[in-house]
Parts: C-alpha cells; structure tokens; sequence
C-alpha cells in the first residue's frame, strides 16, 4: 500500500499537498469573501436599524471615531431626506463580568435614547445575558429615556437603572457603556452647536 | 500589574481545561497518577510557550500583512507539528535525561487541542485589562500563554491527586472509568467557578 | 462489511462520544443548546466525510513516514473550508462555536479515522465511515445539548417549556462535566441491559 519513504518524495509529497490545499482554499476564500462581508455588513446594519428611527443614508459607510474619556467610541450619523433624525454610538466596556461588552445606542437629535442594542458581549449565561433584550426587560429600560433627568447608573449606586437580580456587574457594565455614548452624543453636539 | 491580572485571569478566571474546555482529552487520559500528570504539565508548558513565539510573529509578520488569515488554521497545526518533532529530537540529542521525562509526552501534544487553541486565541482574542479591548503584544501573549499552559498544569495535578484517592474507593460498576472521572471534573469546576468575576 | 453497517457500527457501537470517548473538547466546550450542539456535530461530519474520502483516495500515493502531516494538511484544508462557508452562510452559529471550528483539526476522532479507516479502506466506503462517525457524534452532541439546555434554561431547541428559573449550573462549565458523566453512566447502563 504505502509508498518507500524518502527524502526526495516526502519532501514532495508534502509540497504537492500544501500547494493545491492553498490552491482550494484561496478558491474557496474568493468565493466566500464576498458573503462574510456581507455577513458582517448585515449584521452592524441589523443593530443599526434596531436602534435608529427609519433612515435613508449608509451610516456604517459615513461612521467615523471619536475619543472620549480616553477611549474610542464609534459614531454612525442616520439622515432621512438629508436631515439628521439620530446617531448611533458604538461602545465597548471592559467592565464586563465575563470580558468586554459591546453596545449600539441610539440617540435621536434632541438627545433622548431611541433604542439600545447588544452586539458582542460574554456574560455568564442565564445570569448577565439578560442584558440581551430577547432575554429579559432590563434593557428595555433605556429606551425612549433622556439621560439628563435619567440616571445612567444601576439604583444601588444611586442611579435610575434597575439592576439584573445577581448581575450587578453587567447591569453595571451596561449602564457605563450606555453613559460613555451619552458622553460622546454630548460632545459631538456641542461641537455642532459650535459651528451653527 | 497588567501581567498580574492576565496571569490571575489565565490561571484562575478562565481555566484553560476547565473554564474553556481545552486540552480534555489529556485532561482526562493522563491524569490517573500525580507522576505522569507533572510530567505532562511539564511538557505542555515548554511547548505551549514556544509555539506562541513562533505562530504570534507569523500572524502578525506574515498572514496579516499578506492578508492571508484564512491560512491560519492550515499554518498553525503545521507549526506545532513541526515544533513537535523538533524538540523531540533536540531533546534526545542534548538532554537524554529530560527527554526520559518527557518524551512519551511529546507526540500527544499535537493533537492537543490545548496548543493550537490557545495559538489561535492569542493572537485573534481581544482582552481588556482596565482600557479600550486590544489584541496582545508579545510579550503579553508570551505571558497570557505561559500562565494558559500553568492553569492546564494545576488543574491536570489536583485532578490526578484526586483520582489517585478514588482508586481507594469502592464505585458502583456503571460510575467506573470516565464516568466518574467526568463528574469529578465537573465538581473541580464548580470549586474554580469561586475564582470567577475577580479579574 | 456491508454498506449499511458501515454508517451504523459509528452511531451506537462505536459511538466517538459514549463508546471511544474522543473529541471531549468540542462536546463539553460547545453544547449549551441542543442546537450548538447539533451545528458542532455536523461541521466536524462534513470534516470527517471529506477528508477521509480524499485521504483514501490519496493514501497509497503518500510516503509511510510523512502520513500524519499528509492526513493532518489535508483535514486542515477541510476544516478552513467550513470554517469560511459557516463565517459567510451562518454567522451567528459561527460566532458561538469560535474557537471550537478551527480546533476540529485536533479532534481525534477526525485524524483517529483516517488513520484506522480511511488509510485502508475504498473512498467510498470511507465517506460512509466518515459519515456514520460524524452522525454518531452529532447524535451525542445534540442529546448532551438538549439535556443540558433542558435543565439549564428549561428549553427544548430554543422553545421555553419550563416557565420560572431553571438550575443554571448545567449551562455552566461544570455542568458539562456533570451531565456528560451521568449520560455515559445512563450509556453503560443502558448497552449492560
């Protein structure tokens, strides 16, 4: 069955495999690119949607970086007929009980929290995950909420939050995360409010 | 103080076997006595770290510049199979005594899934420690590694210290084997979950 | 041996779960529901059907010292392709499986086949080992998921059927453990009748 072993064929045996693998898989690599982007493109837009008011532009091809407090957040601008009817803020914590967390918040232009998404986010299963509005109310809380006479902290620390029963630490995680984009909302629109 | 939170984190938080569930299969194939299990940890920590130093600079150096990530999978196993069998006969060479120690191990380390996992997570897994979630430079992925293979050594010894104890006691006949092996993993879990939320 | 039993002997007799007790990795590390379990089970079935349909096409042409790098490149090559078609077809399953797809290359049960079976046997009868293994392992994916997912969230495939708080330990890692150990003991209980 099996051939003599020796340098010579080994070495090509092994090349000859190595090349026509890398051969398929770039193939197959061509083939899928296209999709997983659009995978991805869905799936940022799927948030987007979520958390905006109905919009006509491409916020994810007009998004752009902003710092605040030292970290990056991600700012993707929604018009309808060209005026401005909301941004989205993207924000990742590190608060996270589980690692990091990453939300989508929605505010419309006078500054009132339109709807709040959970992109990425591994928090103990059955516990934290309720943050994931399939899961439990507790984000549901946020919206329609204007952080100025709302409190983006959980009741425990003496804010308008009320806390995941036994996740403290994400429902903490998530207010901060929701604070920091009311922060770069903030701070963008004084820089708009500069210019006019 | 970064590299004490990634070290708590990697050793304790997210235990590589038992958290992660990486590297089961030695987990529980090579855990019946304590001997065997330092041995194996041994070996694990040696090769875990110095695939780390090859496959990172590779990811960094070769696949991502050449925007060839998809070739990751293919390059890493490649790597370590190759690490593999390089150390085995650079051991036997120079240090016949530690490869005594260590050499029946060696060949189960490819298929570890604990090596190539950990390989592959280093260089894709963004941690946070206090900042803004970023990939690890080397030297942190050296470390993160290091402490990764640790956690599998610690875990791979109380277990077998337990096994040992259970050889002494009488288990009903279904229970025997991997069974209760399984279901004393599962109760060694549940003792790691304490750790869990400190980092 | 005839085809049909070929596919079967994988799915009770020599069950890679229960029976062998290979790929522990991926079975603990990914059935927190029956359907993870069930996507983890048939990625690693098309792994094992293909690359040991090609290994036993390719086997008598390869030189008997470089076999293993040989079967490991070309199971590589296979799970790369899953690993690109799930990114690009189902994002979200890939997503929760993570680490887990690229890690089938270390599962034995692949490499364990393709060296018992597929280096020996005709291509087609090898694609049927492959498939029947896989099938064997989906199957005790998907039960360990169910039970787990049954106990641990009270859902049956995403349906909620036990209203209130379920024992949330099972969806945790030592849950894994736990229910992995006492199916087996079911197993052996069950196969000794």
């Amino acid at each position: 069955m099996a051939r003599e072993s020796n340098f010579k064929n080994m070495v090509l045996t092994l090349l000859i495999i190595c090349f026509a693998g890398s051969a398929i898989l770039g193939g197959v690599y061509l083939i899928t690119s296209a999709p997983i982007t659009a995978a991805q493109l869905a799936k940022v837009n799927t948030a987007l949607s979520g958390v905006l008011p109905a919009f006509d532009n491409e916020p994810f091809e007009e998004a752009y970086d902003l710092e605040v407090d030292g970290q990056t957040v991600k700012m993707y601008p929604a018009t309808l007929d060209g005026t401005p009817v909301g941004i989205a803020v993207e924000v990742i914590t590190a608060k996270g009980f589980g690692g990091p967390i990453q939300v989508m918040v929605g505010f419309l232009p006078e500054g009132t929290i339109y709807n709040t998404a959970l992109v990425l986010h591994s928090e103990t299963p059955g516990l934290g995950d309720k943050l994931d509005p399939v899961k439990s109310d507790f984000s549901l809380q946020f919206k329609g909420k204007k952080p100025g006479n709302f409190k983006l902290a959980v009741k425990q620390d003496g804010g308008s939050v009320d806390a995941i029963t036994a996740a403290t630490i994400s429902s903490r995680a998530f207010c901060d995360a929701v604070d920091l984009a009311y922060k770069a909302f903030k701070k963008i629109r004084f820089e708009e409010g500069g210019q006019s | 103080m970064e590299y004490i939170l990634i070290i708590i984190s990697a050793v304790f938080v997210n235990n590589i076997v038992l958290n992660q569930f990486l590297g089961v299969c030695p987990f529980l194939g090579v855990s019946n006595k304590i001997s065997t299990a330092v041995g194996m940890s041994a070996a694990v920590v040696f090769v875990m770290t110095l695939s780390t130093l090859i496959t990172y600079p590779i990811q960094m150096y070769v696949l991502e510049p050449l925007q060839i990530g998809f070739m990751q999978t293919v390059t890493f196993i490649l790597v370590i199979a190759a690490l593999v069998q390089t150390v085995e006969i650079i051991l036997k060479k120079i240090s016949p005594a530690l490869y005594r120690a260590l050499g029946i191990f060696l060949p189960l380390i490819t298929t570890n899934c604990a090596v190539l996992g950990v390989s592959i997570l280093v260089v894709t897994k963004e941690f946070s420690f206090g900042g803004t979630p970023a990939l690890l430079t080397l030297p942190q992925a050296l470390v993160y590694t290091a402490a990764m293979a640790a956690g599998f050594g610690l875990a791979l010894i109380i277990f077998s210290g337990m096994r040992e104890q259970m050889e002494l006691v009488g288990v009903p006949k279904p229970f025997q084997g991997v069974p209760i092996a399984l279901i004393t993993a599962g109760i060694l879990a549940m003792a790691f979950m304490g750790f869990s939320g400190i980092v | 041996m005839s085809k049909w039993k070929i596919i079967t002997k994988g799915i009770i007799k020599e069950n890679p779960t229960f029976v062998l007790v290979l790929g522990m990795c991926p079975t603990l590390g990914t059935t927190t529901s029956a359907i993870n379990g069930m996507g983890m089970g048939l990625a690693t079935t098309f792994v094992l059907m293909l690359s040991n349909y090609v290994i036993s096409l390719i086997a008598g042409l390869i030189p008997s010292k470089v076999r293993i790098p040989a079967f490991v490149v070309v199971i590589a090559i296979f799970v790369t392709v899953v690993q690109l078609v799930m990114q690009a077809y189902v994002p979200s399953l890939y997503e929760t499986l993570g680490l887990f797809i690229p890690l089938i290359v270390v599962n034995c049960i692949v490499l364990g086949r393709a060296e018992a079976f597929a280096s020996k046997n005709k291509p087609v009868d090898s694609f049927l080992d492959g498939l029947g293994s896989g099938l064997g392992f989906t199957l005790a994916l998907t039960v360990l998921g169910m039970v787990r997912e049954l106990l641990g969230a009270g859902s049956f495939f995403g349906w909620k059927i036990i209203p209130g708080d379920a024992i949330l330990i099972f969806i945790l890692a030592p849950g894994a453990f736990l229910a992995l150990g006492y199916l087996m003991v079911l197993f052996n209980r069950i196969k000794k009748a």
